[in-house]
């Protein structure tokens, strides 16, 4: 078997696994808090009697791995139970929300890379000098206001005084792609000033640490542009902590995005989430908390396979 | 006249240091140096480390490495002052005009890439070649340098070949873009000796055909001796000597030249054992590491007497520093019984008793990873005699100073840091510290190899006498033949885990010899003009009577 077969497969079954045991934990978690679903359908004031009732119908009175069990299973088909608030099934309304937080988190990355890994190249080519302290610095000034100051700084700006993007950012089916974009323009923004600093600077410490090395004397004292020394043989050697980064900055794209999403009040996951938290509606939460874990797992897991992929050794075995 | 290729005047290069706590201040590593370089000529620049000798090859392509900076005088190339040219002008120069080989293709290499895109890099970005003829020329640069399947090696990454192998391919690289000279800077002195005469047969050939001029810049004279046409012998960023390859070599003027060709030439006739117990025996001894499938250490033998020493000689892979690690106790065999002074050795050294641990002691390559930074040597020698004799204060200090004048090293040595010692002065420093827990035998795993010739020769002549003082055992692990003719008693030939001859130095290198011995006897560079093509001729002429 092929060195990279063997390792990947490694990763593969090692992140099914870490996904199983975070179900079991999620899972675990909303067990152990006071309180379950017939509690929360009703209310506080309930008697005991009607309690009872309402879990022997849920199947709440049966032992909990039973229940975990079948909760699983139920995952593993597609069915993620239903909401307790509104009687429907949870896939189905999840659905549009979480393709509308890919949306947002797609765009928000599709700008944010490469704008980082470009910013972190610039920084190694101008080392110390001004672009490169302008560049920290900037990035730095953006990852340490909250989220939520920025959206309301350029809602008010751009939105309120300029009159060039709407406030709220909100789409539906029947817009256009470019009326999306138009509308998603500033969360992507604020998004993208969020995790903007944390990749480049890792790009940043990546290259510079490649930089040391004697291959890159050689690509000097070939009359390469200083450039392209960077562009062609730092950077490819530096592709596996830059990409671990970037993962990690996907990830929280899509998982972080709470705060953004109800500031522009965006149709997505986040807002779902804090509805279903505020209601109690426990297998929403336990839903979305699963397909959170599934998102970052799977997007780390990529980033392992990508750094695996990156390395020449494994790549190309003697 | 015409004009000569290079043409260096009153070259000064200057480089910022930072002494531990101190103010970095600017001091001047070459001093005004002066030599002109026809086309297609070799010159040789030779000297120890600190000489300068890569760092005026590198000025020719008008590069400091790190804080290193040509401060002046002028470097002419194709009748132009490249100190005074432009950054595009310059970018033209490297890689086109100027290429570079180091001393480590294998760190030099991208690893990332495959060997045929570096290799014809520089010539493509140069507008030299378009892809197809750079590559084509590449192709046959391979095949020029003796490289296996020359059609495809290119598409291979550096990690899939061999040390050697990838020192040619970076002569290939060299050569690709067609340029009026390469600075070779120490091409073979990370190579076994018999990959060394191979390529050092390679890239003599190729500066031939191809008549570019090249700078080689080594350490080893017996090495520039078979290449260069001139050679410059350099000191502390001062020319000592310069002239003719055959003057240089046979009838030096200077006395520092003199010293380095002469150096190698410690006798020392071998010693009779007188006692009938070995120090040390190992029996049938096989050894293999952790996950691997195949014996480092095949079914190895040896006795090693009180007084002797025992030369392990072998080339890297050889499996010599894994006898070293089994002897101490790093590595636990898979076979065989280890006795020493009459007791048997546990196989893992944490089970050792510290008499053992005392007795044992061991030197290596490294001498300043081996010492604690942040320790004075006073504290680095005066830790054995606190472990080991429980000595403090007036006793303690009173012997690191007998094994400080033991060492040669003298008063006020003990308050110095290792970053304050030369290479020399820290390898005595680590003899001190092992000499410190009167060890009957000492294991020196090629300690001698990171230090120049002449400071190599001071610690040789330095562990001679020790082992005359202390009479203690030395198992001495190398890969240098010269170094074993210095010290030996008896040696031991290793190739691919076991003994390919075993006895007194005498019988060792007295022929007849077995295949492998002969190969490495006749590869160690003699310092005489032609030694090259003779060796190559007579195994010529002997495979083709095979």
């Amino acid at each position: 078997m092929h060195p990279i077969l063997k390792l990947v497969s490694q990763r593969i079954a090692l992140g099914l696994l870490l996904l199983v045991s975070s179900s079991a934990m999620i899972f675990g978690l909303t067990e152990a808090l006071p309180g379950d679903a017939a509690q929360a359908v009703l209310g506080q004031s309930a008697t005991p009697e009607a309690l009872e009732n309402l879990r022997r119908e849920m199947g709440l009175d049966r032992p909990a791995l039973v229940r975990y069990v079948e909760w699983l299973g139920g995952i593993v088909q597609g069915d993620l139970g239903t909401s307790i608030t509104n009687r429907l099934d949870i896939a189905t309304s999840i659905g549009s929300r979480l393709s509308n937080t890919l949306f947002l988190a797609f765009w928000a990355a599709v700008v944010s890379v490469p704008l980082a890994i470009f910013l972190g190249l610039l920084a190694v080519r101008y080392q110390n000098r001004w672009p490169d302290k302008a560049i920290s610095g900037v990035t730095l000034a953006t990852i340490s206001i909250p989220e939520f100051l920025i959206g309301y700084v350029l809602v008010y700006f751009l939105a309120v005084q300029m009159g060039w993007f709407s406030p709220l950012a909100l789409i539906n089916d029947t817009m256009t792609l470019g009326e999306k974009l138009h509308s998603i323009a500033l969360p992507v923004a604020v998004l993208t000033m969020v995790v903007l600093a944390h990749m480049m600077r890792m790009t940043r410490a990546a290259i510079l640490n490649v930089m040391q090395s004697a291959y890159i004397e050689t690509a000097e004292l070939k009359g390469l542009s200083s450039f392209d020394v960077i562009r062609k043989h730092a950077f490819p050697n530096a592709i596996a902590p830059i990409v671990t980064v970037v993962m990690l900055n996907l990830a929280y794209l899509v998982v972080g995005v709470v705060v953004v999403e109800v500031v522009f009040v965006y149709p997505g996951m986040g807002q779902f989430l804090v509805d279903a938290v505020v209601k109690r509606d426990v297998p929403v939460v336990l839903a979305c908390g699963v397909i959170f874990a599934a998102i970052y797992i799977s997007l780390n897991l990529a980033a392992d396979v990508v750094s695996i992929l990156a390395n020449p050794r494994l790549r190309h075995p003697k | 006249m015409t004009e000569p290729l290079l043409r260096v005047r009153g070259l000064k290069i200057g480089a910022t240091v930072y002494p531990p706590g101190e103010k970095p201040r600017d001091i001047e590593i070459v001093h005004g140096v002066d030599f002109d370089l026809e086309r297609g000529k070799v010159l040789g620049l030779i000297g120890e480390s600190g000489a300068g000798k890569s760092t005026i090859g590198l000025a020719s392509m008008a590069y400091g490495r790190g804080g290193v900076r040509i401060t002046g005088g002028e470097v002419w190339v194709n009748g132009r002052d490249i100190l005074k040219a432009g950054l595009r002008d310059i970018r033209r120069l490297r890689g086109g005009e100027v290429t570079y080989v180091s001393q480590s293709a294998a760190a030099s290499f991208n690893p990332a890439k495959p060997i045929m895109e570096q290799v014809t890099e520089a010539a493509i970005s140069q507008g030299k070649f378009t892809r197809r003829e750079a590559e084509k020329r590449a192709i046959g640069l391979f095949r020029k340098l003796g490289l296996p399947d020359p059609d495809n090696i290119g598409r291979r990454y550096p990690h899939q070949v061999s040390g050697g192998q990838l020192q040619r391919c970076m002569t290939a690289l060299a050569l690709c873009p067609e340029p009026d000279l390469v600075v070779f800077d120490e091409p073979t002195t990370a190579l076994d000796v018999t990959t060394q005469i191979d390529v050092l047969a390679a890239i003599k050939e190729a500066i031939h055909d191809t008549g570019v001029a090249a700078l080689y810049i080594t350490h080893d004279l017996a090495v520039v001796a078979q290449v260069s046409d001139d050679i410059m012998v350099l000191k502390m960023g001062n020319m000592v000597e310069y002239g003719p390859t055959d003057q240089i070599i046979n009838a030096p003027r200077e006395e520092y030249t003199r010293a380095l060709v002469s150096v190698r030439q410690i006798e020392h006739p071998e010693k009779l054992h007188r006692q009938a117990s070995p120090v040390l025996s190992c029996e049938n001894i096989t050894a293999r590491y952790k996950g691997t499938k195949f014996d480092v250490l095949k079914d190895v033998s040896v006795q090693l007497y009180p007084g002797q020493t025992l030369a392990v000689v072998g080339e890297s892979g050889s499996g010599k520093s894994t006898l070293a690690r089994v002897i101490t106790g790093l590595l636990p065999p898979s076979g065989g019984r280890i006795v020493f002074s009459g007791r048997e050795l546990t196989p893992d050294l944490k089970s050792r008793p510290k008499e053992d641990l005392r007795e044992l002691q061991m030197i290596y390559q490294m001498a300043d990873v081996a010492m604690n930074p942040r320790q004075t040597v006073g504290t680095i020698i005066g830790r054995p005699l606190e472990f080991y004799f429980g000595l403090k204060g007036e006793a303690k200090q009173r012997r690191i100073q007998e094994l400080l004048d033991e060492i040669e090293l003298g008063k006020g040595f003990q308050d110095r840091y290792p970053a304050e010692l030369s290479g020399g002065q820290k390898q005595r420093v680590c003899i001190a510290r092992a000499l410190a827990a009167k060890p009957k035998l000492i294991i020196c795993d090629e300690v001698t190899s990171a230090l120049d010739p002449l400071v190599a020769d001071g610690i040789l002549k330095l562990l001679l006498n020790l082992q005359k003082i202390e009479d203690v055992a030395y198992l001495f692990i190398t890969h240098d033949l010269a170094t074993v003719r210095a010290i030996a008693d008896s040696i031991a030939v290793m190739y691919q885990g076991r003994f390919v001859r075993y006895g007194t130095k005498t019988e060792v290198l007295s022929p007849p010899f077995d295949d492998y011995t002969d190969l490495l006897l006749s590869s160690v560079p003699e310092m005489k003009l032609g030694w090259l093509e003779q060796v190559l001729a007579t195994r010529k002429m002997e495979s083709a009577g095979n």
